[in-house]
């Protein structure tokens, strides 16, 4: 990672500020143009104030007397310059954060409309933080360098103008200025190649530092159950220790620097008056021109530092826009045909030959099974048998690396946008409510009135406890539906599907939240109701293996035997196996003590 | 449960700000050690801010005199200056340095106090929170605090030194400009506090906007896959550019408050020179002050300049100091519900242990009673089924048993001891719950599985996970025991996590085990296979299992039924499942369930 200012981050960064600028003509031109004018109008100041020097102060002394025009005409620059000068600062600052902000609010939304438009399988390949990131401190990052930026162009301006009228004034004198400003820039270069590793460094450990607090506040359970608080607390030490050694080499090199750049011009404007004193004496220059110098160069000693803050910052902004533009460069969006599918009646679904891996490893295998409008078909297998990816290439979350997926004879990958999830309704493993209300959840954007959505979540179980709930379907979820237990997030999640009267419903262990009382009386309702549907069903529990028309068996990612219930309890060793267990236990538990019980008779 | 009702975390405006800041220094003893030397340090380099001046005031008025430069003077005269500029400038190094490590080793030791305090409270007051706030009450905020201290509160200190020695040499060379500028400055000073509650609530805004755009941005990634199964990505972009543009526009408020507040002062003393030079010439022609004191003043005005312009953005940062100081402390000075008797506590000897409930109620802070008249015994070495239906009590009593929460009324004994008079250290290493959700450190498998005891080899985990007849699983795992388990353990499957969850607290070899629906996750097969093993291995110890499977009750020694709060039937199964009642009616329900 890029923490150094070198050439080739500075050019990289110089050209994604060249991207701001063309994106914000017009406000970076005002931005610029006010920033001049403070620049200008700082030099403008100090002139002032030395002609005041010259032609009112120094005669009103020397002469005893002055002329009440020159004394208003002192006054009425000071003020005017320094008006001028507020307007350019106010400007300036003001300009700038429109760029900054708009660019942001820019790269954000762009990236997020990537994230909805990428495939899932894209997301697989991408841990949840680093995309949050991405659009979060990335983004931040990659155009923080735009809030120094039109100050530093107006303190190049300035820096100029004062060259200009230092050369005027007296070239001698000129001098002194070009020696102390290129060494404060050289110094404050040096200042951020030095501070900017160990700032970037410290940066890091904050990261880790949080890290581990997150991880084990999150598994304080853990850590009390196991009474692990002593290694905890450790662990976190040792990391927070290294984020104080770390923070007090930035402030070395801070402390160093910053009292030397502060000294530096100081040092000058003292030089100023040595060489000046020796000018005057030589009638070079008059004491007005040597107070405008030296109030000059306490002007500019603050300024000029703009120029290393946009420095500092091209490191960091060059790795956040790298990291914007990979999400922004990915391809391998889904395309969309054209076909529409029927609006009426259960779904036939057929499944050919389906083949999916997740990079290298392939989790299925030609998978091949169909469903005949209106039945009921289950997926059972053993945990990691690839039944989870199944389901989502049958909802089109992903598409096969080889075969097809049909539904009504129709490849899913030939569907208009949108049409598949008009007939197709997936509940997933894992629950996601969004941070909206009850209604707003189950609806997701449907236009489905009150007695539609009462009617799903009754079918849902779940009308009970939303009607306790304070607004009844009005009432906000909270974040991730944080306010709700894992079982009603489920039956929420469940209701979404059903209120739309999908064609095809498929069901990842959608209700393993769910108390089994419950989940048979949801489980009976759908049968009951969900006459108009097609089910595919993901699940071990024997109740609802036991509703389906038939059960597809997948092992180790491939199809081990399709049938019956009883069909296959009769001829597929590891489908009875899987869901006979108990029952076999128990079996032979009763077995060994009626061999005990014997065996006590006997004895 | 409702969880405001339980006695939260403090941290509120319980505390004057004051009061906060002297709190928080008691406990940073290194902040203190050698602050009086940093103090001195800083009024040595503020000292420095007032050498120009002085320097031009000489030049003028003594070099100068009489219209013929007197070079040698002024040479003398700007080299002392020199040394005493980088006199001041290596006392504000050292200042520097010692402000950073006084301020990063204090607050290095309130954040780890801090960390260790969120894990001796409670579940239930942890609970009262997000895991996010806490996370920020040990980082963000303690981060604040450190930003404050070496930036706003050292401006703070360097501010009203320049102003106060810029004042006195002003007051030395003319008490009537003085007064003067003054008179300019003092009305911005007095608007300055409203400024920053200005800029502070804009801020707020800002801060707001951004945590609503950061859970909006969220969605399109947390939600990935339910936004692409209802075609949801329209609706979803709206909501997050709406969000995004709402947080763009209070930045920009924000930025523009500050555009406006900022050149104010500039204004103002441009105001201070014009009128300098005018009272000046007036004060100059009637002799009263001289021409390089006049000029002086136009030096000295702009050390106001600076520490005014930043003054809102320093009591912005002292505000949130004082804020995040409240926050952290809020969490020190919460205290501990459930506490350790440590050192005044009992230790228990190894060997099975027996439990013992003595009309044991509970209710949360607030809320109906949860568990009301409780007793029971449960004797060492045995296997015990707790059943009931969700909110039936059953994993309250597993909270009490232990003690993550203390009982309301009654007590909880182990081999005759008040839990409550039992050495953490001991009572962990006793009794040790497997809770329901395997919640996994990010590491290897092997690194998770020794948390349950470090000091434990590879060969022991090995054996370990063996002897729960978990060899097969391991096998078929890419790297064994040096699987990468991911964030939370969400490498592997919710059944995988609950797996290396009772292994590692099998490693840890308690004479109590307590398994919350354990194992619910799991397949029937492999689940199967694991409790044929624990009746194994937890022979000779007390197991108590709550179950959500028929064989477990089954298999049990006894069978305490839970309903409402209050334990209704103990028994073995196969006298329950005779007699009515709660459990008989579950039992149908579980066999139904089974073998519909």
């Amino acid at each position: 990672m890029a923490t150094k200012v070198t050439t080739a981050v500075m050019r990289q960064g110089l050209r994604v500020l060249g991207v701001a600028i063309r994106t914000e003509k017009a406000v970076f031109a005002a931005a610029v143009l006010l920033s001049a004018l403070y620049g200008g109008m700082t030099v403008a100041s100090a002139w002032a104030l030395g002609w005041a020097t010259q032609n009112v102060v120094l005669p009103a002394f020397d002469q005893g007397d002055i002329t009440a025009g020159a004394l208003w005409t002192g006054v009425l620059l000071i003020i005017g310059a320094a008006l001028l000068k507020a307007v350019g600062v106010a400007g300036r600052r003001i300009f700038a954060g429109v760029i900054q902000y708009r660019m942001q609010a820019r790269s954000r939304r762009d990236v997020t409309k990537q994230y909805l438009r990428l495939p899932l399988s894209w997301h697989h390949q991408h841990p949840t933080g680093q995309l949050l990131s991405n659009a979060s401190a990335d983004a931040e990052a990659a155009w923080a360098p735009l809030a120094p930026l039109p100050m530093a162009v107006g303190v190049i301006v300035m820096l100029f103008t004062a060259a200009i009228g230092m050369l005027i004034t007296d070239p001698v004198l000129a001098l002194v200025g070009f020696l102390i400003f290129p060494a404060i820039a050289v110094l404050n270069l040096v200042y951020q190649r030095k501070l900017s590793p160990l700032a970037t460094r410290a940066q890091q450990l904050r990261a880790e530092v949080s890290e581990i607090a997150h991880e084990s506040f999150d598994g304080a359970l853990v850590v009390k159950t196991l009474g692990r608080e002593a290694m905890e607390t450790e662990r976190f030490q040792r990391r927070a220790h290294e984020l104080r050694d770390a923070n007090i080499a930035v402030g070395r090199v801070r402390g160093l620097f910053d009292p030397m750049l502060e000294a530096l011009p100081t040092l000058g404007v003292l030089a100023v008056l040595a060489v000046g004193a020796l000018r005057l004496s030589t009638g070079s220059i008059d004491a007005g021109e040597l107070v405008q110098v030296a109030y000059l160069f306490t002007l500019l000693a603050f300024p000029i530092r703009a120029l290393g803050w946009v420095l500092a910052e091209l490191p960091r902004s060059v790795v956040g826009w790298q990291r914007v533009q990979a999400v922004l460069d990915a391809t391998g969006s889904m395309e969309y045909g054209a076909k529409k599918l029927s609006d009426s009646g259960p779904a036939e679904l057929e499944v050919s030959e389906v083949s999916y891996a997740y990079g290298e490893a392939e989790v299925l295998h030609e998978v091949t099974f169909d469903v005949r409008p209106g039945r009921t078909v289950a997926l059972v297998g053993p945990t990691g048998s690839g039944k989870s990816t199944l389901v989502q290439l049958l909802a089109r979350l992903v598409d096969p690396s080889r075969g097809r997926v049909l539904i009504d004879g129709a490849d899913v990958r030939d569907l208009a946008y949108g049409n598949l999830a008009e007939s197709v309704a997936l509940v997933p493993q894992q629950t996601f409510l969004f941070d909206d209300t009850v209604r707003g959840n189950v609806a997701l954007g449907l236009t489905a009135d009150d007695e539609e959505v009462w009617a799903a979540l009754r079918l849902a179980q779940a009308d009970g406890f939303v009607d306790r709930l304070g607004a009844g379907l009005d009432t906000r979820v909270g974040e991730r539906g944080a306010s709700l237990s894992g079982g009603q997030r489920q039956r929420l999640a469940l209701a979404r599907a059903v209120v739309r009267r999908p064609r095809l419903l498929i069901l990842d262990d959608a209700t393993s939240s769910v108390d089994p009382q419950v989940e048979a009386k949801i489980l009976y309702g759908l049968r009951d109701a969900a006459e108009a549907s097609s089910v595919v069903v993901v699940a071990y529990r024997m109740a609802t293996i036991a509703l389906a028309d038939e059960v597809v068996y997948l092992d180790k990612g491939r199809i081990v035997d399709r049938g019956t219930h009883e069909e296959l309890l009769g001829r597929c060793l590891g489908y009875r196996n899987l869901v006979t267990a108990y029952e076999r236990e128990e079996a032979e538990r009763a077995a060994i003590e009626t061999e005990e019980e014997e065996e006590e008779v006997s004895a | 449960m409702s969880v405001e009702d339980v006695q939260g975390i403090r941290g509120s405006a319980e505390r004057s700000a004051l009061a906060t800041i002297r709190r928080g220094l008691s406990l940073t003893p290194e902040f203190r050690k050698g602050l009086l030397g940093t103090l001195a340090l800083a009024v040595v380099a503020t000292v420095g801010k007032i050498i120009v001046p002085i320097a031009v005031q000489q030049t003028i008025d003594t070099g100068l005199k009489d219209g013929t430069p007197d070079v040698g003077y002024v040479s003398w005269a700007v080299a002392l200056c020199a040394a005493a500029v980088i006199l001041t400038a290596l006392a504000g190094y050292v200042m520097n340095v010692r402000l950073y490590k006084a301020t990063e080793s204090s607050l290095a030791t309130l954040r780890v106090r801090g960390f260790r305090h969120v894990h001796d409270l409670s579940v239930l007051t942890q609970n009262t929170e997000r895991r996010g706030s806490l996370v920020s009450r040990v980082t963000n905020d303690i981060d604040q605090i450190s930003t404050f201290m070496q930036w706003g509160g050292l401006m703070i200190i360097v501010a009203f030194g320049q102003v106060l020695v810029a004042s006195a040499l002003m007051f030395v060379y003319s008490w009537q400009l003085t007064l003067l500028v003054w008179v300019c400055f003092l009305p911005l000073m007095v608007a300055l506090p409203r400024f920053q509650r200005w800029l502070s609530g804009a801020y707020t805004a800002v801060r707001e906007r951004t945590g609503d755009m950061l859970a909006a941005v969220s969605e399109s990634v947390v939600g990935a896959s339910v936004i692409r199964a209802y075609a949801s990505e329209r609706r979803t972009a709206e909501r997050i550019d709406k969000s995004v543009d709402a947080n763009k526009t209070a930045q920009i408020k924000a930025q523009t408050i500050v555009g406006f507040v900022f050149p104010l002062t500039e204004i103002v003393a441009a105001v201070a020179i014009a009128g300098i030079v005018l009272l000046g010439v007036k004060l100059g022609l009637s002799g009263d002050i001289t021409a390089g004191r006049l000029i002086a003043f136009l030096f000295l005005v702009t050390l106001f300049v600076s520490p005014l312009q930043t003054a809102t953005e320093v009591l912005n940062e002292a505000q949130n100091a004082v804020a995040g100081w409240r926050r952290v402390l809020g969490v020190i000075d919460t205290p501990p519900d459930v506490a350790d008797p440590a050192e005044s506590g009992v230790e228990l000897p190894r060997g099975p242990i027996s439990v013992a409930f003595e009309d044991v109620a509970f209710a949360y802070p607030g809320g109906a009673p949860v568990l009301r008249e409780v007793s029971l015994k449960i004797p060492p070495r045995s296997r015990i089924a707790v059943v009931g239906e969700t909110g039936s009590g059953k994993t309250t009593f597993a909270k009490l048993l232990t003690r993550l929460m203390d009982p309301a009324s009654g007590r909880v004994t182990v081999d005759g001891h008040d839990l409550r008079q039992v050495r953490f250290s001991s009572l962990r290493e006793r009794i040790v719950m497997v809770p329901q959700d395997g919640f996994l450190f990010d590491g290897t498998l092997e690194e998770n599985i020794r948390y349950g005891r470090p000091s434990a080899d590879s060969e022991e985990i090995l054996l370990a996970l063996t002897e729960l007849g978990l060899a097969d699983w391991l096998e078929g795992l890419p790297a064994g025991l040096g699987t990468p388990v991911g964030q939370r353990g969400e490498s592997l499957s919710a059944g995988e996590r609950q797996l290396v969850a009772l292994a590692r607290a099998y490693l840890a070899d308690p004479d109590l085990l307590l398994l919350d629906e354990a194992t619910s996750a799991v397949d029937p097969a492999t689940e199967v296979r694991l409790a044929r093993a624990l009746e194994g291995v937890t022979r000779g110890r007390t197991a108590i299992s709550i179950a959500h499977r028929l064989s477990t009750a089954e298999n049990a020694d006894e069978v305490l039924v839970f309903d409402a709060g209050r334990l209704v039937q103990r028994g073995p199964h196969t006298e329950l499942v005779e007699e009515p009642g709660v459990y008989a009616d579950l039992h149908a329900s579980w066999v139904s369930a089974a073998r519909s």
